[in-house]
């Protein structure tokens, strides 16, 4: 069984092939660009040096999403394209869950966040329970502050994970005070060997319509949805 | 006896998800396309991360209708080709991914091609290419007049200082309120109506071929804006044929002043204002007076966006083994040449 995990969604790149449960190998930068000129490259050379051929893949697991909407694309598009021309499964995984995956051992919530500008950001609310991770508050575009004010409220510790922390950190322990804990900057990344595991325990999704979950409708959309609303209760 | 090229084709640059096989660079075994114009008219224009979710959903699916209807398997396939630009950046993407990821897991050659050669290669399909020629490419982002020696050589001899045909077609139909996209509605209307408004005509300088379309849309607004204030109106009908005739007069002019300068043997029409018939018919009518040069232009459903031309023109790069590699980026602004 060889899976293959593929994460283009935010400033990370990550790339893991995993042969038989065994992590065979990683390739991760946090550089924040040209993750289409380096994306397939890095699968190309990571799988060469493993001597795995595409022919002998059996799952794609690809993270998709929240992100960057164009990053998260890059992944997806890869992922959908290599799981339908090999035909094999694909399966999703939420970009904050793997992330999310590097505070295994810690008793408490675990809050991992990308920055969203103006001071939102995408987060969600996981822990693990019994070794296995599980999704208390699903995936939300929100404020910093607001997020750390609902917090607040659960009394309990958090540990906030992710490579924006430092554009938040003082909000979330201003609000939280030693309730707050955050990671050190070697678990602020996520990594896509936890991706792939993290896929392997979910079901596949249908490869035509698989699209990324990019939590936030386009803004042309929502402002045209938005004028229908206005619309329809002034029209009639 | 050679052997048959089959190459797949895929494009992604705007608002249509193509993908397509050609045989030799002239056959079209399957030439799909998913068009979004029902879903970008709604912004009356095209919306760039709009563009691009439609692409995602849609590329695998017009991947697997195109290789399906060929009849053919990824093993059968010499080449796979893709528009690396001009374009929207996030649209095109979509197709440049999807594309490596194709030749990576079949290890097929990967061409790369820039958007208006394919445009221009859409006459291949029509008929064989003959040497020296010029070809016409008049679209919503090109107004450009190209002159090739043989193949995959491209040497812009005019384009647009400012406004393409096919923006400035736009731009008109919206001051005359007419719905998106309005090319077509002004192709229309201008048959209806009579050339009575006496728009500019930018023939810059004498011996120059580019064009210039922004004069002449300011003009229009300008017009129908004095008339409004006068509280005259203007018939929608008159001044889309008048824009039209202006349009029209330069762009012929220009191209059948050029055939005979560069003593070309064919002229080709290219891109989406291609399927414009004001356009169709009046270069039909210069052209049939210049003895000794034939004028291609290809059916409606081969000049808007497609991905058999991207194949066509693909096929042409395989052949001289100018291949891409694994890090091909989309490129927004690709010069041709
Ligand atoms: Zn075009």
């Amino acid at each position: 069984m060889n899976v293959l995990a593929i994460d283009t969604s935010n400033a990370v790149m990550g790339i893991a092939l995993v042969e038989n449960g065994v992590v065979k190998g990683e390739v991760i930068t946090n550089i924040k660009k040209d993750h289409s000129t380096r994306a397939m490259p890095a699968i190309q050379s990571l799988m060469a040096d493993c001597r795995i051929v595409p022919q002998a893949l059996n799952l794609i697991v690809v993270a998709k999403g929240p992100g960057s909407y164009t990053g998260v694309r890059i992944g997806v598009t890869i992922a959908k394209t290599l799981a339908w021309t090999l035909s094999i499964p694909i399966v999703g995984v939420s970009s904050l869950e793997i992330l999310a995956a590097n505070g295994r051992y810690f008793h408490g919530f675990l809050s991992p966040l990308f920055d969203a500008r103006r001071g939102q950001i995408y987060t969600g609310l996981y822990r693990y329970r019994e070794g296995q991770l599980e999704c208390v508050e699903s995936d939300r575009l929100v404020l910093a502050s607001e997020w750390a004010q609902y917090l607040r409220e659960k009394n309990e510790p958090v540990l906030f994970l992710g490579g924006d922390l430092a554009l938040h950190q003082a909000t979330l322990a201003e609000a939280l005070g030693t309730a707050a804990f955050f990671s050190p900057a070697p678990l602020q990344l996520p990594r896509p060997s936890e991706l792939a595991f993290l896929g392997m325990q979910k079901e596949p999704e249908a490869v035509h319509s698989f699209v990324p979950n990019y939590v936030r409708l386009a803004e042309a959309e929502a402002n045209w949805l938005a004028k229908q609303k206005e619309q329809n209760r002034y029209g009639d | 006896m050679k052997k048959d090229i089959y190459v797949l084709g895929i494009e992604t640059s705007c608002d249509e998800t193509a993908a397509a096989v050609v045989k030799n660079g002239r056959e079209i075994m399957s030439n799909i396309v998913a068009s979004q114009i029902e879903s970008h008219k709604r912004f009356g224009g095209v919306v760039p991360e709009v563009a691009s979710r439609h692409h995602v959903e849609q590329i695998t699916l017009v991947i697997e209708q195109a290789m399906n209807e060929a009849n053919l398997s990824f093993s059968e396939l010499d080449a796979i080709a893709v528009t690396q630009g001009p374009g929207l950046v996030g649209a095109l993407l979509i197709g440049v991914n999807a594309a490596k990821a194709l030749a990576f897991a079949h290890q097929l050659p990967l061409v790369s091609v820039h958007h208006i050669a394919g445009h221009i290669y859409a006459n291949r399909l029509v008929t064989e290419m003959k040497f020296p020629l010029l070809s016409l490419v008049v679209s919503g982002g090109h107004t450009e007049l190209v002159y090739m020696k043989e193949h995959g050589e491209f040497e812009v001899i005019g384009e647009t200082r400012d406004d393409a045909a096919g923006e400035a077609y736009d731009k008109v139909a919206r001051a005359l309120s007419l719905p998106y996209p309005g090319g077509p509605h002004i192709d229309r209307l201008a048959h209806e109506g009579k050339v009575t408004i006496d728009l500019p005509r930018a023939w810059l300088e004498e011996d120059s071929y580019d064009f210039s379309f922004s004069g002449l849309k300011s003009a229009v607004i300008n017009t129908l804006h004095n008339a409004h204030q006068r509280g005259e109106t203007i018939e929608a009908k008159d001044m889309a044929a008048s824009f039209q005739a202006s349009v029209i007069d330069v762009l012929v002019t220009k191209t059948v002043k050029a055939a005979q300068v560069y003593k070309v043997r064919q002229v080709l029409l290219a891109g989406g204002v291609a399927a414009n018939r004001g356009l169709r018919t009046e270069l039909e009518r210069k052209m049939a007076e210049l003895k000794g040069v034939e004028l291609v232009i290809p059916p409606l459903s081969l000049c808007t966006d497609n991905a058999a031309m991207i194949a066509a023109a693909g096929t042409i790069l395989f052949e001289k083994g100018k291949y891409a590699t694994m890090s091909l980026n989309a490129n927004p602004s690709l010069e041709l040449e």
